[in-house]
């Protein structure tokens, strides 16, 4: 990849908010929270109604940062008042997709920001329980959640009369178990009460019928953690970051070939082109193959989508999905085909069975796949592979068979010819040990 | 149980030990108290009974089931479900090396690979020893350190085949281990309990390895203009990986065999039921 001339301002460009002080002395700790404006904006969330702080987050154009960038402000106001009927606020902190890395170093940095958040969510949806539905192979997170909601009990956020606002809240860590699957919200409502997670026919919605059918939020960790700077600098502060349908900031996770992978947080619609110049590029001597702006489950780009506003529009309009702002950077070694056989894989392992477009269409990709990478595959099998992914399209219960025909249909489109030299040429024609983290460490100094 | 049913049933699982059913029993019941319905707790209960045995036994099904008023049918229906629950006995130590794609094209492959040899087991094996098995994992979602080993779900960042091998011999050999991001290792039964809920109480468990690991504070150091961009200082373990040739280049996506699951019984009635494809609004990962 050519890097732009003109220097970057890294400065300028990024706008560190949730990770502005994950460098200090105990991160996640209430007091170094408390030192960092923590729990402010909670107080001036209380000093308004529930209904005016609802409109306020609304104002604010916060959008979901879980996947799929549905207003949160309005999540919230879908919850009927008067009903009589407990509602429930449910985190998703089920963190799966693949090269999906923010809500984990979020939470083990600096939890305090996720529980701000949940109280202010309560009182705006009153609701006096709340879940944080973990992932359980994380268990660092969960202890830094565990002792985090004990602080904040017994500092009085939690608990009976939070800071005299009248609002009782419960929040219970949950630690899931293992299922890619829960962290659609109607499948991790279901396993959340004790079922196998597999998702629910909508509507009704969550937000009518959720938990123990109850009215149920369900929001994504950095959405809800968004919340408490929002409150304390102001929904202008938060409007000036971004653009008009995609305002504020959001964090960005850079991994693969790239020279320093992590995690970046600025305001939406910065390029991809932008966070390689500022970070180093590519490792050195080598160009950006193929990248996903979201995770596996958004179709991927190309060096020719370098320029693309990273926000909910930008993303959209170029034929992909901002999804998790997963940015996932592959160089020029590696095998487009042996990375969508992964991928598809992993769909297959996670699909839950319910329906049967995704179940055996997982199934039937990964046995095509699999003979293409071995150089078994036969000229008719690339169609093959685009009809099965066109029958899981659109067609599955929910979106995880969206997310498996993705990689699919964007590699066919951008390296069909790849997947081609494997039929013709009867076998990869890559060497995995060019893309290992550690294959250039032996020319380092020339790169 | 890889017998041929001669059409017998199982006999019911044994119960535990009148002590041990006890104290489980006063863990259970904290674990329920935190939801406003019984149910919601079998996924922590699972845990417990995991944290007991090292894997959910049938009696530790049956436990969970007489608790919670469910079948040992529905119990085992979701315990078979999540891959997290072990279905027969494991080692002390559950290595799992990332084999999704970023980790893989990073070298996950190849340090799965080597572990194999290594070790002399397979996917999902357990050395002679007991200590350790050995596993391929999914996305764990720490890609900005790849390749990742997480052992007993703690992490271990930016591995090399060196690093994984050092590892995994500490372990057998009883050496202390510090993960990169996590507490000094406990036990896969300890790790268990925490994951029912129930806090690590060791002292500096919770602060150990600090706030955030290298790659999680790029982005600020940059924005406060602390480092030069390019600079990569992320090798673990106090190792720069050396120029040695690459093993794993077979790469074949081979090692994904089922799991067998629990035998169902082909008279049940019951088949699939509720309308599907239904098209809906599309949200994905539930936002």
């Amino acid at each position: 990849m050519t890097l732009a001339p003109e220097m970057t301002s890294p400065d300028k460009l990024l706008a560190p908010v949730l990770s502005a002080f994950w460098d200090q002395p105990g991160s996640w700790t209430l007091e170094t929270y408390k030192r960092h404006e923590g729990y402010e904006g909670l107080k001036k969330a209380l000093a308004m109604t529930p209904d005016d702080l609802i409109a306020y987050v609304k104002d604010s154009g916060l959008r979901g940062r879980g996947g799929a960038g549905f207003p949160t402000g309005m999540k919230w106001q879908f919850i009927p008042q008067g009903d009589g009927k407990p509602h429930y606020l449910v985190v998703n902190a089920d963190e799966s997709e693949p090269g999906t890395c923010k809500d984990i170093p979020l939470l083990f940095a600096n939890p305090h920001s996720l529980i701000e958040g949940i109280v202010i969510a309560c009182y705006a949806i009153r609701s006096s329980h709340a879940f944080i539905y973990l992932r359980g192979e994380v268990v660092p997170v969960l202890r830094r959640l565990h002792e985090a909601v004990r602080e904040a009990y017994a500092a009085g956020y939690l608990g009976k009369d939070v800071l005299g606002s009248g609002l009782d809240l419960e929040l219970t860590v949950h630690a899931g178990a293992g299922a890619y699957i829960c962290g659609e919200e109607t499948a991790l409502l279901d396993s959340l009460e004790g079922r196998r997670g597999q998702p629910r026919l909508r509507p009704p919605f969550p937000a009518v019928a959720g938990l123990y059918a109850c009215p149920t939020v369900v929001n994504n960790v950095e959405s809800i953690a968004s919340v408490p700077a929002i409150l304390n600098r102001g929904k202008d502060w938060f409007r000036s970051m971004g653009s008009e349908k995609s305002p504020g900031f959001t964090l960005y996770s850079l991994s693969g070939h790239v020279a320093s992978p992590g995690q970046y947080e600025a305001p939406l619609g910065i390029t991809l082109r932008q966070l390689l110049d500022m970070s180093g590029g590519m490792r050195p001597g080598h160009r950006l193959k193929f990248w996903t702006p979201g995770g596996s489950s958004t179709p991927m780009f190309t060096d020719e989508h370098l320029d693309v506003p990273l926000d909910y529009e930008g993303v959209g309009a170029a034929g992909s999905m901002l999804g998790t702002k997963a940015l996932q950077c592959f160089d020029e070694t590696t095998c487009v085909v042996r990375a969508v056989t992964r991928w598809t894989e992993f769909y297959a392992h996670e699909s839950c069975g319910k329906c049967t477009p995704c179940r055996e269409g997982t199934y039937w990709l990964v046995q095509l796949l699999r003979d293409i990478e071995a150089g078994k595959g036969s000229p008719g099998d690339l169609d093959k592979l685009n009809d099965i992914a066109d029958n899981i399209n659109g067609k599955s219960f929910c979106a995880l068979g969206d997310g498996a025909a993705s990689p699919i249909f964007s590699s066919l489109k951008y390296f069909r010819d790849e997947y081609e030299q494997h039929i013709t040429g009867k076998g990869c024609p890559f060497d995995p040990a060019k893309s290992t983290a550690w294959a250039d460490n032996h020319v380092e100094v020339t790169a | 149980m890889t017998d041929v049913s001669l059409g017998m049933p199982q006999l019911p699982a044994p119960d535990y030990p009148a002590d041990v059913r006890a104290r489980l029993e006063a863990d259970a019941r904290e674990v329920v108290a935190r939801y406003p319905d019984s149910r919601s707790a079998l996924l922590p209960l699972l845990h417990l009974v995991q944290s007991e045995e090292g894997y959910v036994s049938r009696t530790g099904m049956r436990f969970c089931a007489e608790v919670l008023g469910l079948t040992t049918a529905e119990v085992t229906a979701v315990a078979t479900f999540y891959t997290m629950y072990r279905r027969k006995p494991s080692g002390d130590y559950q290595v799992g090396v990332c084999t999704n794609t970023l980790c893989a094209v990073m070298g996950g492959d190849a340090i799965f690979e080597e572990l194999q040899q290594h070790l002399g087991v397979g996917n999902n094996g357990t050395t002679p020893d007991g200590k350790v098995t050995l596993e391929h994992i999914e996305c764990n979602a720490a890609c900005d350190f790849a390749p990742v080993v997480m052992v007993n779900w703690e992490f271990f960042d930016n591995q090399t085949p060196d690093s994984a091998k050092r590892l995994v011999d500490d372990l057998r050999a009883g050496r202390p281990v510090e993960p990169t991001r996590g507490a000094p290792l406990c036990t896969y039964k300890e790790t268990a309990r925490i994951l029912a809920g129930f806090p690590d109480e060791r002292p500096g468990a919770v602060e150990a390895t600090g706030g955030a690991g290298p790659a999680s504070l790029v982005g600020l150091k940059l924005a406060k203009g602390e480092t030069a961009p390019g600079a990569r200082v992320v090798h673990p373990r106090g190792e720069a990986p050396r120029d040695r040739p690459t093993p794993g280049s077979g790469h074949l996506s081979s090692h994904d065999a089922p799991q067998p699951t629990s035998a169902s019984d082909p008279r049940h009635p019951s088949g699939p039921v509720g309308p599907a494809g239904q098209d809906g609004p599309v949200t994905e990962e539930g936002e």
